[in-house]
């Protein structure tokens, strides 16, 4: 099944977040919004739920850590235990920083996978264009025509007011 | 929220930019040829690059006895460099993490050079220690792998085996947080390539990025994760460095100060490096909108802080040890500034305790080319900070039969002069080809102190 895109092209970030709750409490889908920076206020315009990555960063922290203090104990207490200075052979506070140099590891590295595996990036991926610039100075708001109701007339008064650079439809093929 | 407009503020941004000419003045160093200054300093860096080269094969090849070191003084020019490019390093963090976390705006101009000099002056500084190794082709002994000798793993509770966790997970966050933060800004160089080898590559490196909302609300996320994990990471690397002394029982060494004097020395010197490498980098590449004298004058009040601090750390350090009643410690300080090494001494107080009071005025704080030099003597002063440290201390240790004194050799000398070299041909190349300013990030200010159309009355 194929979907019918409405491409609406504004050219600053206060336009775009007002079209975007605009076109959003009028009750159209919207698929996606492309902007050449993080702009603030758009997560809610869109209603996107707050990313839940921070749970992931600290599961992913708290396995490092319990993981090498594990790791610690076992090598310098059962595997092969050395003397060293007389010191308790499984010494805790002395493994804190290597514990905690590894939480951080394990927390930035894996939630930065995590990012990628999530949004499907990946080195030499070919990027879903539909409108020029948005990488450089356009703010994109992607409408999906769903029914026979979409009336394109209405759209373009209803976002005239925002300043409306350019406004074009796509089919795209299902796979998104 | 972005509904306020508040003019009171000065404009981060200068000259009513527009997205377009942000995008332009940011890739247009990358589009044209090198000009000839860039090929002058390139040549001179990476002259000095082969000069270490050579010293640090000749000294492969024949052996430490190529340095000063002695059987008193086991650690000196070497571990000083390793400590002075790790200080350097953490400017770069604390612009990027815990500026961020503290919303300061203006860090966006800087923030992608200064995460960049973190990389490479963690780069510069992961050779001294394996060099000083003696056989630095065992330098893997020191991950705990399973092994054929027992296995026999390394010892958790050396300061030593901490330090090489501490410095390679930061050189891993800080070249994440970096290469996370560049994906936009390759996703926008991708997009306004004109060659094809240039798409394909900065295609290959963008991943694919295309400005998503969806995608950029969890970077936004993830950007604050790492900023988050990257703050006490910063904080741990250096205390970890000063441990590696502290633990120790050298009078000098021996002190519960060290963490908090080493971090604050680390980030005082990172920022004279900053300041160094952007004066110059925005003569050069005409950058004098992006960082504007606003930029260079709260770069100059963090160096008072942190100066400040340090000042104040070699004034405790003084007290505790004459207070103390330990003999040791006592001499040991005495030493420093009226022994043999005092000249060293006396040069870094002068720069590091002297040269940040100057920067209380706004007119030195303003004046481009007094604060490049200044920046350039506390960079001299920290360097002798820990030259002062390291070698006073082993110099002049508990049994007067085993004292001696040291001077580095032209080997040691010129492996200095080869991690400049390195740090800056790393520096020149990161200018050539990839972004200097973090686009997507000074585009999201552009707005600050200005009205609704843009204007600043």
């Amino acid at each position: 099944m194929s979907k019918r895109l409405l491409v609406n092209v504004f050219e600053n970030e206060h336009d775009i977040i007002h079209a975007t709750r605009t076109a959003r409490e009028e009750g159209y889908t919207i698929v996606d919004v492309y902007t050449p920076f993080a702009v603030h206020g758009l997560d809610e315009a869109m209603g996107l739920k707050p990313s839940r990555l921070g749970w992931v960063c600290f599961a992913l922290g708290l396995t490092g850590a319990i993981a090498k203090l594990w790791f610690q104990i076992w090598t310098s207490s059962q595997s092969w235990p050395v003397n060293v200075g007389g010191k308790p052979l499984s010494s805790v506070p002395a493994f804190v920083p290597v514990t905690f140099e590894i939480m951080v590891l394990f927390a930035g590295v894996g939630t930065v996978l995590t990012f990628f595996a999530l949004r499907k990036l990946f080195p030499g991926k070919k990027p879903k264009v539909l409108y020029e610039g948005a990488t450089n100075h356009r703010f994109i708001l992607v409408l999906e025509q769903r029914d026979a109701a979409f009336d394109l007339h209405n759209v373009r008064t209803m976002f005239e007011r925002f300043h409306l650079v350019a406004m074009e439809e796509r089919i795209e093929k299902e796979e998104q | 929220m972005s509904e306020v407009y508040s003019i009171l503020r000065e404009p981060l941004i200068g000259g009513n930019k527009t997205y377009t000419d942000i995008t332009n003045d940011v890739c247009s160093p990358l589009e044209r040829k090198p000009t000839y200054a860039w090929w002058f300093a390139f040549t001179i860096s990476f002259t000095m690059l082969m000069a270490g080269v050579i010293a640090v094969t000749y000294l492969l090849t024949t052996g430490i006895g190529t340095w000063g070191l002695n059987n008193t003084i086991g650690w000196a020019f070497d571990i000083t460099n390793f400590v002075f490019w790790i200080g350097i390093g953490h400017a770069g963090t604390l612009i990027s993490a815990i500026l961020f976390l503290f919303r300061q705006k203006w860090r966006t101009s800087v923030n992608r050079s200064a995460e960049a000099m973190t990389i490479f002056a963690v780069i510069c500084a992961g050779i001294f220690p394996i060099i000083h190794m003696g056989r630095p082709w065992l330098a893997f002994f020191v991950i705990p792998y399973p092994n054929e000798r027992g296995p026999l793993w390394v010892n958790f509770r050396s300061p030593l085996v901490w330090d090489m966790f501490a410095i390679s997970t930061y050189f891993t966050i800080s070249f994440v947080f970096w290469f996370v933060g560049l994906i936009p800004d390759l996703a926008t160089i991708r997009d306004r390539a004109q060659s094809n080898f240039k798409r394909k590559i900065f295609g290959l490196l963008s991943f694919g990025w295309n400005g998503s909302n969806r995608t950029w609300s969890h970077y936004e996320k993830i950007y604050l994760l790492l900023a988050g994990l990257a703050t006490p990471l910063v904080v741990s690397v250096h205390t970890i460095v000063s441990w590696d002394f502290a633990t120790s029982v050298i009078p000098g060494w021996h002190t519960t100060i060290f963490p908090p004097y080493f971090v604050a020395g680390a980030v005082f010197s990172g920022f004279a490096m900053v300041l160094t490498l952007m004066l110059i980098v925005r003569k050069v590449l005409r950058f004098e909108e992006y960082i504007t004298l606003h930029h260079v004058e709260s770069m100059c009040k963090i160096i008072i802080a942190t100066g400040g601090i340090v000042s104040m750390a070699y004034g405790t350090e003084y007290f505790i040890a004459l207070y103390s009643g330990n003999e040791y410690e006592k001499f040991t300080f005495l030493n420093r500034a009226l022994g043999p090494y005092s000249w060293s001494y006396w040069i870094m107080v002068s720069c590091n305790v002297i040269t940040p009071q100057l920067f209380w005025f706004k007119n030195i704080r303003r004046n481009v080319a007094l604060v490049f030099l200044l920046s350039i003597v506390i960079n001299i002063g920290m360097w002798f900070e820990r030259f002062v440290i390291i070698t006073t201390s082993l110099t002049r240790d508990y049994l007067p039969a085993s004292w001696d004194s040291y001077s580095p050799t032209s080997i040691e000398i010129a492996t200095l002069v080869g991690s400049f070299g390195l740090f800056l041909t790393l520096f020149l190349l990161f200018a050539r080809f990839l972004p200097m300013i973090a686009i997507g990030e000074v585009k999201g200010v552009l707005s600050y102190g200005r009205n609704k159309n843009g204007e600043h009355q």
